[in-house]
């Protein structure tokens, strides 16, 4: 067990860096004078003079990159404007657009970016899973059929048209939500409720119904096994029967996928927090983006890969845990 | 088809009628060619300890006439005609009735006991089941313990430990004792084993027969075994059915159909297994067609 | 139970894509008129085909649309918005009439149906390109991985794997903004591409993998058939419905993946219409002028939906059809 993990441990490290090492690359070696980029609109010369003394842009690359690693693991001090800033480990650099630090800027959106994420995981988690068995159990019929194009349908629709399309009929046509803030679920509770509504519903939409979809095939396919067989020869009861012998083995595949979607959401909703204007870290990105912030798309790029990777190897070693057969191997 | 569903109480064990006994059995199915039978107007009867075997090719029918006695067919299937176990017609009865009899009066045992076992649970969770969920007021200490006596029973060493044991973590010869630990835990009165032999490497058939026999004589329940291999029941039978195409071919006392085969397809059945004190030649084969009988279709 | 992913959403990618859950199971392909007969007959297959068929149509005669529509994808018509009401358009439905078939754009003026006319071209050219170069590449890499295993298959697994670690949707932002902006298309080709083909080669290689141990794969061996002359007689052929199908439900997620993008604004450099870039522009008018959006929305929508549709109904009859023969 010790070495699985460790093998793992090792080849996430690995990942990781090379993802740093790459998207590091990308920006400084592809912008034609990376100091211009990072400082933006209203730019000033002496600024541009601070950026390429902070971040050593004129330094050979390699010594630029271990820099910033270097930052990550025992932080780095900027100067700006005469002042120094600390940036504690893990330093994910500093937006000289904004006057921040990056790390500060994540944190601050991070509690949305959760909100939503979990939100819409627990609505699709709930939604397609139970929309999947009951196509499994009425297989063929019309409840199955409706749910096969409903699901066809959710997939199709991108979700900034579902965004839009669901914003003008229940904000500005009738009226019965308020347009999503980001509201503090502390602060008050009911509204905090119907204005994440709309995001959890456009985020959860396209998930739940690969679920359903999931869910469906994968107890259709439990149903048919022997082992099914033989509970029912044992004269089970139904309710036995169908807990732990058909949904257990049916559903368990899915709990892992569902680990390493949530993990990729965590790197941030981009779209969905764009189209309702919600400050997550998704939301960060695409701004970054717009604005050529390239600290900030460095930082918020690396942390999506780290929770994407550090999603696979949670879901790996529950994996490990959940199948006996994988816990302790096959043996004759 | 009689509707009398008089419930099943213990077996009286008195000699009074067959255990088990099949009138005019027919299961068909609905096909899109339209509705076939599998089988066909099947008659037999086991007497109480008595064992009996079912013989045929696959696609004779014979596993459907297990599952039909169960009522565990698959969907699209239909049983007619009379199964009287103990008295009470199976044929008909409620769910909830045919749920009290299965695992519990009559338990079956199944070819592949790798995947007739569930993966993710241990093998003595599985084996309890069938007690806690048959008798009530049981508690799962008990359970247990009737899990290790059946795992015993069928000469699992190191039954205490083993029971928390995974199916995977077993051999072939291993997880087909533990079914049959699995359909002895309630003391049946009726053993239905189909193929129980086929999965698994030739030394070990022959002690699963053995425990099979050495369970009959022991509890006294009824045997019925199901099977392509003339050997397998020559072995353990006194009686036996030869099934092919759904239809009965012949039927009698094992040692008068083995010595004297009225049917041609007993005959051509019985010449196709090489014999030891065969004159040394050329292995005879011959060819034995089975009738399509819709089986494409399915 | 395998799970694969062919098509990258413009949101994180759902893990599993479960339209493609069955694996399908390679075996000799069925005769090929009952299947184009099974094609033909059924309305799934038949309607989406069509609707397909009049975008690429539309897409390809775009130029002569615009021509017989009376207005190009970059005319200002300054007469079909009010500028006293902030520029929206003018008449109901955002200004359709005769001389707009679609309408106009608020605060441009400019028609859409010629925009979703030129939009077409860009969704069609990156998707289909994409997923000719996702298609080789997957099936090359997964045949080399499946087959010859040993170093080749671990190097290429890792590198699979690596690819599909990374947040592909935000690394792809981030290559495109840093990149200057000519040559758009291509680029999002080469983007798209880069992290959709691991996706199929997953599902390539392990196909690959249980069809070498097949008897036919043996026969040939133990025949003295060289490498390459098993890959192209004996596996490929095996493969080919696995193929079609894949590619078939690549190119829904990469209209989406390129729309999604240009959502964004890191796709196609206006003025050059994009579906996606429509909506974008279309976002702070949904109020007063939802057609703004619900078109090139109801396009996108329609687009992907007949794809993912006729994926599955393609799946559907090969599957079926291989059962039966």
């Amino acid at each position: 067990m010790i070495r699985i993990v460790g093998s793992r441990l090792l080849g996430m490290l690995v990942v990781l860096f090379l993802v740093t090492l790459f998207t590091y690359a990308i920006f400084f070696l592809l912008s034609a004078d990376p100091a211009v980029q990072i400082c933006g609109k209203n730019c000033t010369p002496e600024r541009i003079e601070q950026i390429r003394l902070n971040l050593g842009l004129d330094q050979p690359f390699w010594t630029q990159f271990w820099g910033y690693v270097g930052g990550l693991f025992t932080g780095r001090t900027f100067t700006v404007a005469g002042a120094a800033v600390e940036c504690a480990a893990p330093c994910l650099g500093y937006s000289f657009q904004t006057s921040q630090l990056v790390g500060d800027m994540i944190v601050q959106r991070l509690p949305i970016t959760a909100t939503i994420a979990v939100g819409a995981a627990v609505l699709w988690l709930l939604g397609g899973v139970v929309a999947g068995v009951l196509s499994a159990v009425k297989e063929g019929r019309f409840l199955d059929r409706f749910f096969a194009g409903l699901t066809l349908g959710s997939m199709s629709i991108p979700n900034y048209v579902l965004a839009l399309a669901l914003q003008f009929i229940f904000v500005v046509a009738l009226g019965w939500l308020p347009f999503p803030q980001a509201v503090k679920f502390t602060d008050d509770p009911g509204q905090w409720f119907l204005n994440f509504i709309l995001p959890w519903v456009v985020l959860a939409v396209g998930y739940a119904a690969v679920y359903t979809r999931l869910t469906r095939a994968n107890v259709i396919d439990t149903l048919q096994e022997n082992f099914v067989r033989t509970a029912r020869a044992k004269g089970l009861q139904p309710g036995l029967v169908w807990r732990r012998h058909a949904l257990r083995p049916a559903l368990t595949p899915i709990v892992t996928i569902f680990g390493m979607d949530v993990a990729g959401l965590l790197g941030g909703a981009v779209i969905t927090e764009t189209v309702f204007g919600l400050n997550g870290v998704g939301k960060l990105t695409a701004d970054s983006i717009t604005a050529n912030d390239q600290p900030v798309i460095m930082a918020v790029t690396l942390l999506s890969a780290f929770f994407v990777i550090i999603g696979n190897m949670v879901v790996d070693l529950l994996y490990t845990a959940i199948d006996p057969r994988v816990r302790t191997g096959a043996s004759a | 088809m009689s509707e009398s569903t008089s419930t099943p109480g213990a077996v009286s064990g008195e000699g009074s009628g067959p255990l088990l006994s099949v009138r005019d059995l027919t299961v068909s199915f609905r096909t899109a060619q339209g509705p076939t039978s599998v089988v066909k107007n099947l008659e037999f009867d086991v007497p109480r300890g008595g064992a009996l075997g079912i013989v045929g090719e696959s696609g004779s029918g014979k596993s459907m006439t297990s599952l039909a006695i169960l009522g565990l067919l698959p969907k699209g299937g239909t049983a007619t005609g009379s199964v009287r176990f103990d008295g009470a017609e199976l044929i008909g009865m409620s769910e909830r009735e045919k749920r009290r009899v299965r695992g519990d009066r009559i338990a079956m045992i199944f070819q592949d006991p790798l995947s007739s076992l569930n993966p993710y649970y241990k093998v003595g969770t599985q084996i309890a089941e069938a007690y806690l969920s048959h008798r009530s007021g049981v508690s799962r200490k008990q359970a247990r313990t009737v899990a290790i006596e059946a795992m015993e029973r069928v000469h699992i060493r190191d039954a205490a430990r083993r029971v928390d044991h995974y199916p995977h973590q077993f051999s072939g010869g291993m997880r087909q004792r533990i079914m049959i630990a699995m359909a002895l835990s309630m003391e049946p009165d009726l053993i239905i084993a189909d193929e129980p032999t086929t999965a698994l490497d030739v030394t070990v058939q022959a002690q699963i027969l053995d425990l099979l026999d050495e369970i009959r004589t022991e509890t006294g329940a009824g045997l019925i075994l199901i099977t392509h291999d003339l050997a397998v029941v020559s072995e353990v039978t006194d009686q036996i059915v030869v099934m092919r195409a759904g239809e009965t071919v012949e039927r009698g006392a094992v040692e008068q159909v083995f010595s004297d085969p009225q049917a041609d397809y007993t005959r051509r059945l019985l010449d196709a297994v090489p014999r030891i004190d065969d004159a040394i030649g050329v292995l005879r084969t011959t060819a034995i067609t089975v009738p399509d009988n819709g089986r494409s279709a399915r | 139970m395998t799970f694969s992913s062919t098509s990258l959403e413009a949101e994180a990618t759902p893990a599993g894509d479960s339209s493609l859950h069955e694996t399908l199971e390679s075996s000799p392909p069925a005769s090929g008129r009952r299947l184009l007969r099974a094609f033909l007959t059924d309305w799934g297959a038949m309607l989406s085909s069509a609707y397909i068929l009049l975008i690429i149509l539309m897409a390809i005669f775009a130029p002569l649309l615009t021509m017989l529509s009376g207005w190009g994808p970059y005319e200002f018509d300054q007469a079909a918005i009010d500028p006293n009401l902030g520029a929206i358009p003018i008449g109901p439905f955002g200004g359709i009439s005769a001389e707009h078939w679609f309408g106009v754009e608020p605060g441009s003026g400019r028609d859409i149906f010629a925009r979703i006319a030129y939009g077409a071209r860009v969704s069609m050219t990156v998707a289909l390109s994409a997923t000719l170069l996702t298609t080789v590449i997957g099936v090359v890499m997964g045949l080399l991985a499946g087959y010859f295993g040993g170093l080749v298959d671990l190097v290429i697994s890792r590198v699979m794997e690596f690819l599909m670690a990374f947040p592909a949707l935000i690394f792809m932002i981030a290559i495109l903004s840093a990149l200057p902006a000519d040559n758009r298309v291509f680029l999002l080709v080469v983007v798209i591409s880069l992290f959709g083909w691991p996706y199929l080669a997953r599902i390539v290689r392990s196909q690959t993998l249980s069809l070498k141990e097949r008897e036919f794969v043996e026969a040939a061996k133990a025949s003295g058939a060289s490498s390459r002359r098993i890959i192209f007689r004996e596996i490929l052929p095996n493969l080919q419905s696995t193929i079609i199908v894949m590619a078939t439900l690549a190119v829904p997620g990469y209209i989406g993946t390129e729309a999604g993008l240009s959502f964004l604004g890191v796709g196609v450099v206006p003025p050059t219409p994009s579906w996606g870039q429509m909506i974008a522009a279309a976002t702070p008018w949904y109020a007063v002028d939802p057609m703004y959006f619900v078109i090139p929305g109801a396009f996108l929508f329609l687009l992907v939906l007949s794809f993912t549709t006729l994926g599955d109904r393609i799946r559907t009859i090969a599957t079926s059809g291989e059962a039966r023969s």
